[in-house]
């Protein structure tokens, strides 16, 4: 290979294979650790939008109550702008009037973004599945990372949910 | 007199300085609903509330489910105060089918009603506090109410959606040792309040922020047709649970609180000095319940109701709530019409923040004791 | 009912000819069926007759002499009292209610749809805060509006006159009735559309005709 590399003909292509050879090496080595690190950053700051759309906010304010308690599993109620965050919660119902709005929403925050669909009516539309003005649930205006069922579902319920969102980052390719 | 200005500098328009803001319905300062708000520097020149959100359309629904069916999904519009949403539908249909209701499901009936008074009061007064930018009293109350959470947990077997009013009575009787239990956490409940007093109510920030802002005189809350806590805060004493006594609410003890300052600081310390009041009421109609008997009266399968129309109302944690009931001889209702306090509150809005700094807006906002997704059921 | 719930259980021979026995019950037997759980079958809404209560009566009696035909009270009954007017008197009828019966606002606006008289009725729920008497009072004010076949929210002939004037607190109770409806109401300042979406373009949702998803 050496004898290749110094041979004036064939030398671009060799080296190419070597440098290609070496950046496979390269990722193999730090890859799998980087995307842990990355990941790891991204478990513990998992930051919700505060998009209240129907009454499951009730539970997901009981959720972060000194009961519950959900800061302790790294998901902090945010009061921020919606640029630095990057999960959502739809908490139940989406009317038709919602549904752009919940979009926009989306599509303003930053990259990677995941979504948890709480409650029946967020997942199919629930008690109010023959309501002419709501969703039969939010899949076709979001794509779902986790879905939480119950109506309303138990702050206990919300939090296993976000855990096992922790537990998909984990092994999900990281940059 | 007109002055001359320089070549190529024009005065500036008062429509130029004017700028829309649209607040919600992602915003951390209004619920799920939208206030087209118009500013001029930091001033509020107009608010034009647009709510609808979350219409799930409940009242329509209502006309295709029979009277029983409908009780689960009227108590979602407030699921932290499902008691007091289902109580006037339950008063409207025992009306319609001529159903007597025995004597201890009444007290049930209040107790429920009083402790899931609580609950949406302080559930409140947790947002209210953190809009306010104030963690404790978000953290005190939020706490709090789990434990009146665990009372009707164990009285109806859910954390919030109990659904335990039901037409006849309620759905099943009480636990044993809840007397006790109850009583036991009223005491340690009304030495909780005194605690928040100081810590929030007598709070110079708060004081500075509620005080004088979004003044409502009497007239106009009557001339607006306001309801609730409200009214009562701006020197209006209108109680439905004295005025119009429904159940057992006119042989208990307890007394209407009335403010006469009409701003937002009246209108957050008129809930939390009813809260209170529902405590005696908790305690007095422990004492006068009887101790023993049925709690509800069986209704027929599928019962259908009169050729006629009920018109029901009770007070609830935002005010006075109606249920409009029409039937035709069908098991189903011809038409619900819920008229519920955030609706009719909503008025306000564009009244009180006209001429309004902008900061002030959630201290007046969340003062109205508004829960969008009952005003659009 | 009971034979459904049978079904779903363990298919065993005893539940089979229970649930077979319950098929094949008379009327007789479901009676007695019935007769024996407690359940009565009598007929629903036992019409009681009611005592017509004094005040009630003398308020509206009061609107009764001062509008004589234009008006019909449809009952009087205990802190309620309905009153029922043409669309074009009600403006002069709810100056009366406001003025001289001491009724200062309103707590709801509903419409109510008839399909088969091809009308649409709107309701008015009037309260009273001044008057201490009148505070268990509801005063229930109706008029009815003409319906047509094919809607055309704001451009028919169902509308008619506004009470904002009268009762300001009408304001959002009219806008939602006339998004829901169609009716239009003439001199209120702000017909907007106010719950349904911006893009909403099929008839008023909460008309009869108006059927929602798998109904």
């Amino acid at each position: 290979m050496i004898k290749e590399f110094f041979n004036q003909d064939t030398a671009p292509h060799a080296t190419n294979v070597l440098v290609g050879k070496l950046g496979e090496v390269l990722v193999r080595a730090v890859g799998k650790p980087l995307d842990m690190a990355i990941n790891w950053g991204r478990i513990w700051s998992l930051w919700p939008v505060h998009l209240e759309t129907a009454c499951c906010s009730v539970e997901f304010g009981a959720a972060s109550s000194p009961r519950y308690d959900v800061e302790r599993f790294g998901i902090i109620e945010a009061f921020g702008s919606l640029r630095q965050c990057d999960l959502i919660v739809v908490m139940g119902t989406i009317t038709r009037k919602m549904a752009p709005r919940l979009r926009m929403v989306y599509d303003q925050m930053p990259d990677p973004k995941y979504v948890i669909a709480m409650g029946a009516c967020a997942i199919t539309g629930g008690l109010y599945f023959d309501s002419y003005n709501v969703l039969p649930g939010i899949d076709g205006v979001l794509p779902v990372d986790i879905y939480v069922p119950g109506c309303p579902p138990r702050p206990e319920t919300l939090i296993q949910g976000c855990m096992l969102l922790q537990e998909k980052i984990k092994r999900m390719k990281g940059a | 007199m007109t002055t001359q200005l320089p070549p190529g500098i024009q005065l500036e328009k008062i429509d130029d300085r004017i700028m829309t803001l649209n607040v919600g319905p992602q915003h951390p300062g209004s619920g799920h609903m939208r206030l087209i708000i118009k500013v001029d520097g930091d001033y509020i020149v107009s608010c034009d509330p647009d709510p609808g959100y979350v219409h799930r359309g409940e009242e329509k629904m209502a006309e295709y489910r029979n009277y029983i069916q409908n009780v689960p999904h009227l108590e979602r519009p407030v699921i932290h105060d499902s008691s007091n949403i289902l109580y006037p539908y339950c008063l409207a249909v025992e009306e319609l089918l001529g159903i007597e209701v025995p004597e201890r499901a009444k007290y049930v009936r209040v107790i429920a009603a009083e402790l899931n008074r609580c609950i949406y009061t302080l559930y409140w007064l947790a947002i209210y506090g953190i809009f306010l930018g104030h963690s404790t009293m978000f953290m005190w109350p939020a706490g709090d109410r789990e434990l009146f959470i665990d009372l009707l947990e164990a009285m109806s077997g859910a954390r919030v959606t109990h659904a335990y009013l039901v037409p006849g009575g309620v759905r099943n009787d009480l636990p044993a040792n809840f007397e006790e239990r109850c009583l036991r956490q009223v005491d340690y409940f009304e030495k909780r309040l005194k605690e928040y007093q100081a810590v929030f109510y007598k709070n110079p920030i708060l004081i500075s922020r509620t005080e004088g802002t979004g003044i409502l005189s009497r007239t106009d809350a009557i001339r607006l047709g306001t309801t609730g806590s409200v009214l009562r805060a701006s020197g209006v004493n209108f109680d439905i649970r004295k005025k119009e006594p429904y159940d057992v609410y006119e042989n208990l003890d307890f007394e209407t609180v009335v403010m006469k300052e009409g701003d937002s600081y009246a209108r957050s310390y008129v809930p939390y000095l009813e809260m209170f009041e529902s405590c005696r009421i908790i305690r007095d109609a422990i004492r006068k319940m009887p101790k023993s008997g049925s709690v509800r009266t069986k209704l027929k399968p599928n019962p259908k109701g009169g050729n006629e129309e009920v018109y029901k109302r009770v007070e609830s944690g935002r005010g006075a709530l109606g249920y409009y009931v029409v039937s035709n001889n069908r098991p189903e209702p011809y038409r619900v019409k819920i008229s519920v306090g955030s609706f009719r509150n909503l008025i306000c809005m564009p009244y009180l923040l006209k001429g309004e700094l902008l900061g002030n807006m959630p201290a007046v906002y969340w003062s109205l004791n508004y829960w969008p997704v009952e005003a659009d059921r | 009912m009971s034979s459904e719930n049978d079904k779903d259980g363990q298919p065993s021979e005893t539940t089979a000819e229970s649930s077979e026995n319950a098929k094949s019950l008379s009327k007789e037997d479901a009676k007695k069926f019935y007769e024996e759980k407690g359940i009565d079958l009598s007929p629903d809404a036992p019409v009681k007759p009611r005592p017509i209560p004094p005040f009630e009566k003398s308020i509206s009696d009061k609107v009764a002499s001062k509008f004589g035909s234009k008006v019909t009270v449809d009952y009087v009954r205990e802190s309620r009292i309905r009153i029922s007017t043409k669309k074009e008197d009600i403006l002069d009828v709810a100056h009366f209610i406001r003025d001289e019966l001491g009724y200062d606002h309103a707590e709801s606006v509903s419409g109510v749809d008839y399909p088969d008289s091809k009308e649409i009725e709107v309701v008015y729920h009037l309260g009273s805060y001044t008057d201490e008497k009148l505070a268990s009072q509801v005063l229930t004010l109706a008029t009815r509006v003409p319906r047509e076949e094919i809607p055309n929210p704001g451009k028919d002939s169902s509308r008619m006159t506004s009470l904002r004037e009268v009762f300001y607190s009408v304001e959002f109770h009219e806008r939602e009735c006339f998004e829901m409806f169609g009716v239009y109401f003439e001199g209120h300042p702000d017909n907007r559309r106010l719950l349904l979406p911006e893009d909403w373009a099929d008839i008023p949702p909460f008309r009869k005709d108006f059927k929602i998803k798998g109904r």
